[in-house]
């Protein structure tokens, strides 16, 4: 076991945690924030996105012993207070979640997609890697792809993320 | 019966539970922790028959932590049950490879699961069978297939008259075992005090487990409570009470404190249930100008020695076609597997998938567009009981389909267009899947606030029952929707049926209008509101019970277009449209999710999914997300679901047929003709893999 200081949301949390255990695991047994969901604990679904520095992980293959001085941000920490972030809205209003077991994950994973964007990272199916990405659904898609949606919302999940994208 | 058409029924309401799911509030079961909590990992057999011979705990009991290995020589005695699979760690027998031998308890899940990876089981194994084939000599007639079905149906006589037919297709389809695999895995947490049993329980049906849990723990239901208020999907997995949510009852009673358990991915593949494989042969015969005179349908699928599941594979070719002659059959093989059980349209999806796919050979060998020669075997009535179909519009589906896709100028030329290194090609099926209502109760409330409460059992797996029911409520009680809340999700609330069978809306839906038609009289008759409020209740047992005899079934088209890579042999699908005819929609947007849901996973069906058995060890291989493949968001491209409004008077109160499962039927048969067209290429065993393609 070993004593740390999680920043989360921007609260910190100091937490005593098994040197096994996941950051997945951590949130949702410890800490009761259970926005983020396990679908697979194995790395294979994204349902248990969020974002370390910004970044989108996978958080049930990240050990939470490795997160020390790390900020981290879970669904629970994406609106701001009572307004929802746009991208929420935008799940919402496009109806891009039936089950909502996914949705955590496609949130924050789409958060640190817009960011990786606009920062010029190129993906798979962008045709010039040296211009400003356009996010059109292709490009959304490519880099939504490590978030399965059992339910099949895709297509509203592309039309959701789009709209903010633009 | 005449159907209610009011304001807010047929209107795109945001799911009322939406705020909740995209901030994270909504709790699934898993996410509940009582005090004292302990964490509970399932330990699997590793041989798939045989018997436990002992297993040795010591090791396990010391890692600190863990509170409690249980099996079947300590576990708690259950009652008798008929469904063997729930009388879990109840003997030493082992039925199939990843049954529930035994489950570790710890402070931890991290302890538990090292435990539960600890135990050495010693076996007395015996040698397995899991191969399906035609010619088993196991296979047998079961006394009825699934939802109550007859096993076999027969009319005039088809051999003569496939015999005599001038144009004959006789053709063999096979489908894989398929895994549900929701998002959510299974999850209970399962919580002991002298009130008996509390469940937090990932499931489609509260009241159905609630009266399994009772009986098998020898109680009152009265002391039995299923909490659901939020499922992470279930597409049938989740709708019948299986062996992990005993299995988390009967480690908190052993270790008499509250219990999770999560059902581990790779676990799901075993203890969750799955579509069965299939082998079906279909002969179709027809005259020159393509009426059927002759269909016959025969399946040939799987269950556990442990519990009989016989899927209703050939019933949609029972009212799908007009022709004097018929016969529909199944045959079931038990094998040393797991148990097949429900997964989205149990039956129609494989049994469409080879009806509608020999169709398309139908058409080719005689010369017909595909279109119209479905037009051209439309039935009158119910080709097999008789009975008036109380609407049918796949006509309108198809002609509909066929205008919006562009299927006018279609060269029915297989391999014939080429672009770039992409052969294209289009194809069309039908979709068809019952109208089922079950006798369901509810209740309605006037508050003294001058709000509404309307409480039943049903449950929200994703469909948007709680966003429709609010609107049915609304309308039958003349107010809008942001004065009634509805709640479910709890066994505490009046019983009703599952979400299953896509009878949801219609069974749930029929007792909110009853319940609160009752109130509106009761308000009518008192006058002034009492300071308590007023409440009234239905329960819609007779109404059902007294249906006048109809067939009801919902119908849709399907239209797929695909792009086959000549040099990888990928198949793509470029777009799919569906048309549907499902009585009326309550809500376009949400019923929009289901349709289209319900095609990308029959896409996903076409193209990715396949559970292959390992016969030397008598298992499922592909065990989890990596090797399970399910269609990702780069695989689904143009998806569009419309639908033709139907005024079905034979229903229910709203006028709706189900609509949580007929978008998977016909997809997998629309792709596999289209990839037909493209390449000439005729796929008759799912999935559509490229080696299939490459020639
Ligand atoms: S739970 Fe982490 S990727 Fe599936
Ligand atoms: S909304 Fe159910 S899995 Fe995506």
């Amino acid at each position: 076991m070993t004593d740390m200081l999680l920043s989360i949301n921007g609260d910190e949390y100091p937490v005593v945690v098994d040197t096994r255990e996941t950051l997945l695991d951590t949130l949702r047994e410890r800490l009761d924030l259970t926005g983020a969901k396990k679908g697979c604990d194995h790395g294979q679904c994204g349902a248990c996105t969020v974002l370390v520095d910004g970044r989108r992980v996978k958080s049930c293959l990240t050990l939470t012993v490795t997160l020390d001085d790390r900020e981290i941000t879970t669904v629970e920490g994406l609106a701001d207070g009572d307004r929802p972030h746009p991208l929420q809205a935008a799940f919402i209003a496009h109806d891009a979640f039936q089950c909502g077991y996914c949705t955590p994950g496609q949130l924050c994973s789409a958060v640190g997609m817009l960011a990786e964007a606009a920062a010029g990272w190129p993906s798979v199916v962008t045709e010039d890697v040296c211009a400003e990405p356009v996010l059109d659904e292709e490009e959304i898609r490519e880099r939504m792809s490590g978030n399965l949606c059992r339910c099949g919302a895709y297509v509203n999940i592309v039309a959701a993320i789009g709209e903010v994208a633009r | 019966m005449t159907t209610t058409a009011r304001p807010y029924v047929g209107t795109a309401l945001d799911r009322v539970e939406g705020m909740e799911k995209v901030t994270g509030r909504a709790r699934y079961a898993y996410e509940h922790s009582p005090d004292e909590l302990a964490y509970a990992v399932p330990v699997q057999a590793s041989i798939a028959r045989g018997e436990v011979r002992a297993i040795d705990v010591q090791a396990a009991l010391t890692i600190p932590g863990v509170i409690a290995i249980i099996w079947h020589r300590n576990a708690p005695r259950l009652a008798p049950a008929d469904n063997a699979e729930l009388s879990v760690l109840q003997s030493a027998r082992v039925a199939y490879r990843g049954q529930y031998i035994a489950v570790a308890v710890a402070e931890t899940l991290q302890a538990a699961g090292e435990a539960a990876r600890s135990l050495s089981v010693d076996y007395a194994g015996e040698p397995h069978d899991t191969e399906l084939r035609a010619d088993h000599p196991g296979l047998y007639r079961p006394e009825k297939v699934n939802a109550g079905y007859p096993t076999d149906s027969e009319h005039g006589d088809p051999d003569a008259a496939m015999e005599a037919a001038p144009i004959r297709v006789d053709a063999t389809y096979s489908t894989p075992a398929e895994h549900n695999n929701p998002m959510e895995p299974h999850a209970t947490v399962a919580r002991w005090d002298a009130d008996g049993l509390t469940l937090y329980d990932s499931t489609q049906g509260a009241s159905a487990v609630r009266a399994t849990l009772a009986a098998l723990f020898t109680m009152p239901p009265a002391n039995v409570r299923v909490i659901a208020s939020h499922v992470g999907g279930g597409f049938g997995s989740k709708g019948q009470p299986l062996a992990p949510v005993v299995l988390a009852a009967l480690a908190a009673k052993h270790v008499t404190r509250p219990v999770k358990l999560a059902v581990p991915r790779q676990q799901m593949f075993a203890v969750t249930g799955y579509r069965t494989p299939t082998i079906q042969r279909v002969r179709l015969g027809a005259d020159v100008d393509g009426r059927l005179t002759a269909i016959v349908h025969e399946a040939i699928e799987q269950c556990s020695t442990i519990r009989e599941f016989a899927e209703q594979t050939t019933t949609p070719t029972r009212i799908m076609y007009a022709a004097p002659n018929r016969r529909t059959t199944h045959r079931v093989v038990k094998l040393d597997v797991p148990t097949p059980s429900w997964m989205r349209a149990p039956g129609e999806a494989p049994g469409m998938f080879a009806l509608e796919s020999a169709m398309d050979e139908l058409a080719i060998a005689c010369g017909i567009d595909p279109v119209e020669l479905r037009v051209r075997n439309e039935p009158d009535a119910d080709p097999e009981s008789g009975e008036p179909f109380s609407s049918r519009n796949l006509v309108a589906c198809l002609r509909e389909g066929a205008r919006r896709f562009g299927w006018a100028d279609r060269d029915p030329t297989p391999g014939a267009r080429l672009v770039g290194r992409t052969l294209i090609g289009t194809g069309v099926a039908a979709s068809t899947y019952p109208a089922y209502r079950s006798p369901s109760q509810a209740s309605a409330r006037l508050e003294p606030d001058g709000r509404y409460t309307v409480r039943i059992a049903a449950t929200d797996i994703g469909t948007g029952a709680r966003t429709v029911l609010t609107q049915i409520a609304a309308d039958a009680l003349r107010t809008s929707p942001d004065r009634v809340t509805v709640e479910i999700g709890d066994s505490a609330l009046p019983p009703a049926t599952l979400a299953g069978g896509s009878m949801g809306t219609a069974s749930w839906g029929t007792a909110v209008v009853r319940a609160c038609e009752a109130l509106r009289e009761q308000v009518s008759r008192s006058g002034d509101l009492p300071s308590a409020g007023l409440e009234a209740a239905a329960d819609t047992k007779e109404e059902i019970g007294a249906q006048e005899r109809f067939s009801r079934h919902a119908f849709g088209a399907q239209f797929a277009e695909v792009g086959v890579d000549v040099d990888t042999g990928e198949a793509r699908v470029l777009r799919l449209l569906g048309v549907f005819a499902a009585g009326r929609i309550v809500n376009p947007k949400t019923a929009r999710s289901q349709f289209i849901g319900g095609m990308t996973m029959g896409l996903s069906t076409a193209l990715f999914e396949e559970s292959l058995m390992d016969r030397e060890f008598g298992d499922y291989l592909n065990r989890d997300l990596a090797q399970y493949h399910v269609a990702a968001c780069a695989d689904v491209r143009d998806i569009e679901a419309v639908w033709i409004e139907e005024d079905d008077p034979h229903l229910n109160p709203m006028g709706t047929k189900g609509i949580g499962e007929i978008g998977i039927v016909g997809t997998a048969a629309a792709i596999a003709n289209a990839v037909h067209h493209a390449t000439g290429i005729r796929i008759r065993d799912l999935p559509i893999r490229l080696d299939k393609l490459l020639r």
